[in-house]
């Protein structure tokens, strides 16, 4: 300290406004702090680029829209949730969980808002990732720091990743809270416990869209391609995807003298093609998780129906229906990440 | 390492047929200000790049501090500091942000980045922007940035790829003085490219001349001018006077040059800007002058003409273009 400029602390700049309004008090990532730790340098990078994320106007704007989703499918799940309960319900008593599901027709829940909100947040978080850097001319600047190439790829997946499930784990949890406050009927341990499944399935299917985003980002130039190719994905499987193989399914439908073995066939083959869509993975997870009584996603014969009393599953044995869908998704999501992570090792950064 | 702090040898780069940098050998000292001058395209930041392990030549070896970029990039970016072209810093933050974020990347304690941070923005004379955006720093401040950022690590070697790009006249100077200072005063050995030859002439102790993919000539002024001009004529440049002269209706150069024809070693008179430059086989300055002046002409001034970079670098390259269709 060369009694140059009297500055040792983020904080004290702070005081001076130049953060907007409410962020005023935010004191920074710790790597401005004048101590005596040697951070590591991919935890500098994760901190920075949580910062960044939270700064932007960008993750505002989609906080307070999933926020709003969140009221709103509140609002739907606490005036109906009344109807919603029937006698002799085996769900009856995962009332809990019913305020996720349940929708009064209008508007719908909190599951399918996030089913669809979800892959806007993935992709807003990171189509300009990497492509961004590379304009504003960071990128080969940062590069000829002491730190591997992986490191910015891993720590922009991570930061986001950081900032998704901070914020879906808070977003989650205060639906419940004032679902307890609303109903005054505490969650079960269970219940809870498969809430907390249901949040950590969310965050692998926005990290799932947040990975394809970076491989664009990776791929294309300009930012703009690279979010409108996620945009266009995503378009695709959650309107487009669900025709089409409508199309390929109405000219196979098993005709009226079809074998029992023949129509179960033809729908297994139907659910197969709609899980080629991460959406469909998704819905299928989450419906499970959140609706105990759900045995089987798939046709069940007279047989195996035969006798069984209806029923909710164990919370263990809902996973074990739901783990191949999981794996998907998690799956699609290394994909997507070795992809573009061999793609940006291999790239040549020149300047701008 | 016999004191060579890069040494390049048989370096190429080959992207699919074109050859960006085509079996470039070369050697810099240890605290030597080295220019790499050469046309736009010339291959001087691919070989830049091939220093810093940023890409992976085709074939021959890069030597930095006597390490491999290629296999061990992150001891060699721990010593080398790199201004790329036309740098960029996070706009969102201020430029003490993002001095505080390179300093972090270098593993510096937090103690220790603050101290370097605030000695060095006052020494590229930052002080007074340190606390705005650098998004409203213009592009002089942000290459001033770009070198207080290059400083942090304690390089023991600094490359500027294009250093003055878009900055202001003034600007430049004051960068290349700050640049030359730098190395002088802590031994560091910068490698510089550029286009522009003034600017090379002015810092650099030995230029290397690039076209298209190869180096065609290294060493100091004197001698690539020594080289390059072999078995030329000597050139000597004249003011004359020629008030009170009765040219006779023949041009002022006619003049001269019948005035001169009888000294032996005399070639030619050719008009310049507002002298004439009078072609000799060996320096004739003494006679000449005197030959002017007997003949009744004023003398202004009589000058050895040295040949500059600009002279240097388009007789390179009209010889780089003639002998270099190699595609």
């Amino acid at each position: 300290m060369d009694g140059g400029i009297e500055k040792t602390n983020k904080p004290e700049m702070d005081k001076k406004g130049k953060r907007n309004g409410f962020l005023s008090g935010f004191s920074g990532p710790a790597f401005y702090k004048a101590d005596d730790r040697v951070l590591h340098p991919f935890s500098v990078i994760v901190q920075k680029e949580i910062a960044d994320h939270v700064r932007s106007w960008r993750f505002l704007i989609l906080l307070a829209i999933i926020s709003l989703t969140c009221l709103g499918s509140m609002y739907t799940a606490l005036t109906s949730i009344r109807e919603a309960i029937k006698p002799n319900d085996p769900e009856g008593s995962f009332l809990f969980l019913k305020l996720f599901t349940v929708s009064d027709g209008i508007l719908p829940s909190f599951v399918v808002f996030i089913s669809f909100l979800g892959p806007l947040l993935g992709i807003s978080l990171g189509f300009d990732s990497v492509n961004s850097e590379h304009n504003k001319g960071t990128l080969s600047r940062i590069l000829s720091q002491p730190i591997h190439r992986d490191y910015i790829l891993n720590a922009k997946f991570v930061a986001a990743l950081i900032v998704i499930s901070v914020m879906f784990f808070a977003l989650g949890f205060l639906v419940m809270g004032f679902g307890l406050i609303a109903i005054g009927i505490p969650p079960t341990a269970g219940e809870f416990l498969r809430i907390v499944v249901f949040l950590i399935i969310s965050i692998i299917y926005v990290a799932f869209w947040l990975n394809l985003s970076i491989l664009f980002s990776v791929r294309f130039r300009q930012p703009a391609t690279s979010a409108l190719s996620g945009i266009a994905i995503w378009l695709f499987f959650s309107i487009f995807y669900g025709m089409i193989v409508d199309l390929i399914v109405k000219g196979m439908v098993p005709q009226g003298y079809a074998t029992e073995g023949q129509i179960i066939n033809f729908e297994i083959f139907r659910m197969n093609l709609n899980r080629l869509s991460p959406s469909q993975l998704f819905s299928d997870a989450t419906t499970t998780l959140l609706m105990p009584s759900v045995r089987s996603l798939g046709p069940l014969s007279m047989i195996q129906v035969m006798g069984t009393i209806p029923g909710p599953l164990r919370l263990t044995q809902s996973l074990l229906l739901v783990w191949p869908q999981i794996t998907g998704l998690v799956a699609g999501t290394i994909i997507c990440f070795v992809l573009s992570y061999v793609s940006f090792m291999r790239k040549e950064i020149r300047s701008r | 390492m016999n004191g060579n702090i890069i040494e390049l040898v048989d370096l190429t780069k080959k992207y699919g047929d074109f050859t960006a940098v085509d079996s470039l050998n070369l050697a810099v000292k240890k605290g030597e200000v080295f220019g790499l001058l050469g046309p736009n395209g010339a291959g001087k930041s691919t070989t830049i790049l091939m220093l810093l392990g940023l890409t992976e030549p085709t074939s021959g070896s890069v030597r930095v501090c006597g390490i491999d970029p290629v296999t061990n990039p992150i001891e060699v970016k721990k010593r080398v500091g790199y201004l790329p072209e036309d740098v960029g810093f996070y706009f969102n933050l201020t430029g003490w942000e993002n001095l505080m974020f390179t300093a972090r990347l270098n593993s510096l304690s937090g103690k220790e980045a603050v101290a370097k941070v605030n000695s060095l923005i006052e020494r590229v004379g930052l002080r007074d922007a340190a606390e705005k955006k650098t998004g409203q720093y213009s592009r002089g401040m942000i290459q001033r940035l770009g070198l207080a950022e290059v400083l942090l690590k304690s390089p023991e070697v600094i490359i500027l790829d294009e250093p003055t790009l878009g900055i202001d006249p003034t600007g430049v100077v004051e960068l290349l003085q700050l640049i030359v200072r730098l190395s002088r005063e802590d031994g560091i050995t910068v490698l510089f490219s550029s286009h522009y030859l003034h600017q090379v002439q002015q810092v650099c102790d030995r230029v290397g001349i690039f076209v298209d993919g190869r180096l065609i000539a290294e060493g100091n002024l004197k001698q690539l001018s020594g080289k390059l001009y072999e078995g030329a004529p000597y050139i000597i440049e004249a003011g004359v006077n020629f008030d009170g002269i009765d040219l006779k209706n023949t041009r002022p150069e006619e003049w001269l040059q019948e005035k001169l024809r009888g000294i032996e070693g005399f070639i030619a008179v050719k008009p310049g800007a507002d002298s004439y430059n009078i072609e000799c086989q060996t320096d004739l300055s003494a006679v000449i002058s005197k030959t002017i002046v007997m003949a009744g002409a004023g003398l202004n001034y009589l000058n050895k003409k040295e040949y500059g970079l600009d002279e240097i670098y388009n007789r390179y390259f009209e010889g780089g273009r003639s002998n270099g269709r190699r595609h």
